[in-house]
């Protein structure tokens, strides 16, 4: 019996402090004291200054325009990728697998230097072009691998049985490919996106003076000094995300009731 | 042997000539070539060029950059973020590795529950995580409060700017890459060969160390590599919660290349850098025997 009791005490025990600084900056994001270390009573002001902040708000539109724009061309190019090198071996694409994939190999802060050299060498002004660039470099990884996972796990005699019977190589992608790994192809975008909306490291070196991403901005703003409106900042997050997740639960939720009420 | 090149033959005929396969790979060759592989190369030029006097960089061929990294000064840095990522590794793998463990011993409905619970955090930034160890630590925060309530302590320990602090902040921020991994190392184990080493007489202890252990090892690992490559990079977390007192090497690329604007000097850092990780990597591989990071994605 003991025996059964302990792992989940050492499981909660290990997650619970995992929750204990995200818990208190929601805590103190009602706090009305400027001072963590002092409880002056329940207000909104953080949020109210939140609302007001131009920068954050900015910020947050330029992170999500980021993540958009780059997920969208790390899907692209890693889906297409994926299905070309499983559909042709080769050693040279083994290769260039290996390569597209050294951006999650190595420590970020190398990415972050190398882009900024190049960029500056090629003289891209640096701004949304570099970042988007940079992001979809370390994206690709993600969706690629997803995908490559799936496609492993596929049928491969569906795409034969299509091409035998007649479908273009366009059709057999559309209708048999695709569906088959669009469940890769989305777990890796969630993935990506979840990576490239929370990147500091290589955003501060590709960012422009004029552009400035949610992590850039909100690293700034702990170095120069603590607000407390960085807690309310911390609560919105954690709610969206709580929102987001029970939005795909319920959503899983639907699904299956609607495939249990037409089984074909 | 022949009918499986006849089949290889009749499919590339009906995918129609080759044709849509090289559209299909041009995308990745491209962006790969262009933004990866001479990205990189240009890393390692740089590396031996020389720093010009004004602005930029000047093509006279220098070893320079790297005799500077012997200076005392940058070894130091060197040794002292390979000792905070050794620190944090070890610490991360004896945290999470029982957490990956019993995690996937638990029923379906639990292992949802706590993928997601281990998920959440990782959704929320991380810097916002970190903010709320500044709350934590700080000189009469939470922590100094929750000791001075207790009586174990007399006076705020002032945590915040040392080194426990960033080493907590490494601990949190890659403690999830650890247990992903060993978890999925572990759920994929039979567990019916540790019955059966039971059955044979092992004691829980042996059939623990010499069949589950052996079994997770690659999960294990992989957390070690996923863990120890990013923590040589995570400058910001050594910034924030220890001020300024913990130099890394990730601190120093970063402010040779926007202060020092020594490019040279900051690519022949992230060249030693990278050899230093692509050994670790190197390791992994000859010890497991293969090229997939368990639990990576």
């Amino acid at each position: 019996m003991k025996n059964r009791k302990w792992p989940f005490v050492y499981v909660g025990i290990v997650t619970a402090v995992t929750y204990i600084p995200i818990l208190l900056t929601v805590i103190y994001s009602f706090n009305a004291s400027r001072i963590s270390s002092v409880w002056g009573g329940f207000s909104l002001e953080w949020y109210r200054e939140l609302l007001r902040d131009r920068d954050i708000r900015e910020a947050l539109i330029n992170s999500l325009i980021l993540a958009l724009l780059s997920c969208l061309c790390a899907s692209v190019i890693g889906t297409t990728g994926a299905v070309g090198m499983y559909r042709r071996k080769s050693r040279l694409n083994d290769a260039l697998a290996m390569f597209s994939m050294l951006p999650i190999m190595i420590p970020e802060i190398i990415l972050g230097m190398v882009f900024l050299s190049v960029f500056s060498l090629m003289g891209l002004p640096f701004g949304m072009l570099t970042l988007v660039i940079a992001h979809t470099a370390f994206e690709i990884p993600y969706i690629y691998s997803m995908v490559t996972t799936r496609l492993a796990g596929m049928d491969k005699s569906l795409e034969e049985a299509a091409l035998d019977l007649g479908a273009s190589p366009f059709r057999v992608f559309w209708d048999v490919t695709f569906p088959a790994i669009l469940p890769g192809i989305l777990s890796g975008v969630m993935l990506a996106f979840a990576m490239s909306f929370d990147d500091v490291v290589i955003s501060i070196f590709v960012t422009g003076p004029t552009v400035n991403t949610l992590p850039v901005k909100i690293y700034t703003k702990l170095k120069t000094g603590v607000t407390p409106e960085i807690n309310a900042l911390a609560a919105v997050m954690l709610g969206v995300t709580l929102l987001l997740l029970a939005g795909a639960a319920l959503a899983g939720k639907i699904k299956t009731v609607s495939e249990r009420k037409c089984p074909e | 042997m022949k009918s499986t090149e006849g089949a290889g033959m009749k499919k590339r005929k009906v995918s129609g000539g080759g044709q849509p396969q090289w559209l299909l790979l041009a995308p990745i060759y491209i962006f790969t070539i262009l933004f990866v592989i001479l990205p990189f190369l240009y890393m390692f030029l740089l590396s031996v060029l020389s720093r010009a006097k004004v602005w930029g960089v000047e093509f006279d061929f220098t070893l320079d950059n790297y005799k500077r990294i012997l200076e005392p000064l940058y070894l130091s840095t060197f040794a002292e973020s390979f000792r905070l990522a050794v620190i944090s590794t070890i610490l991360v793998a004896l945290i999470g590795y029982p957490y990956g463990y019993f995690m996937a011993r638990m029923n379906a409905v639990w292992k949802k529950r706590m993928l997601l619970l281990i998920m959440i955090p990782f959704w929320t930034s991380a810097l916002i995580r970190l903010y709320g160890w500044i709350i934590v630590f700080r000189s009469n925060g939470v922590l100094d409060k929750f000791l001075m309530g207790l009586h174990i302590t007399a006076e705020p320990l002032k945590l915040l700017y040392t080194y426990p602090a960033v080493v907590v902040g490494m601990i949190y921020a890659l403690l999830p890459f650890m247990i992903l991994a060993v978890y999925s190392s572990a759920e994929k184990m039979d567990w019916t060969l540790v019955e059966a080493s039971r059955d044979l007489g092992a004691s829980s202890f042996r059939a623990f160390w010499t069949v589950t252990f052996k079994l997770t090892l690659p999960g294990l690992l992989s957390g070690v590599v996923l863990t120890f490559i990013p923590s040589m990079g995570l400058f910001f977390i050594a910034d924030i919660l220890g001020g300024n007192k913990i130099v890394l090497v990730g601190s120093v690329i970063q402010e040779q290349i926007t202060k020092g604007r020594n490019q040279p000097f900051a690519a022949a850092m992230s060249v030693v850098l990278m050899l230093l990780t692509t050994l670790m990597i190197r390791l992994y591989r000859r010890i497991t025997g293969t090229s997939r990071l368990e639990g990576m994605v």
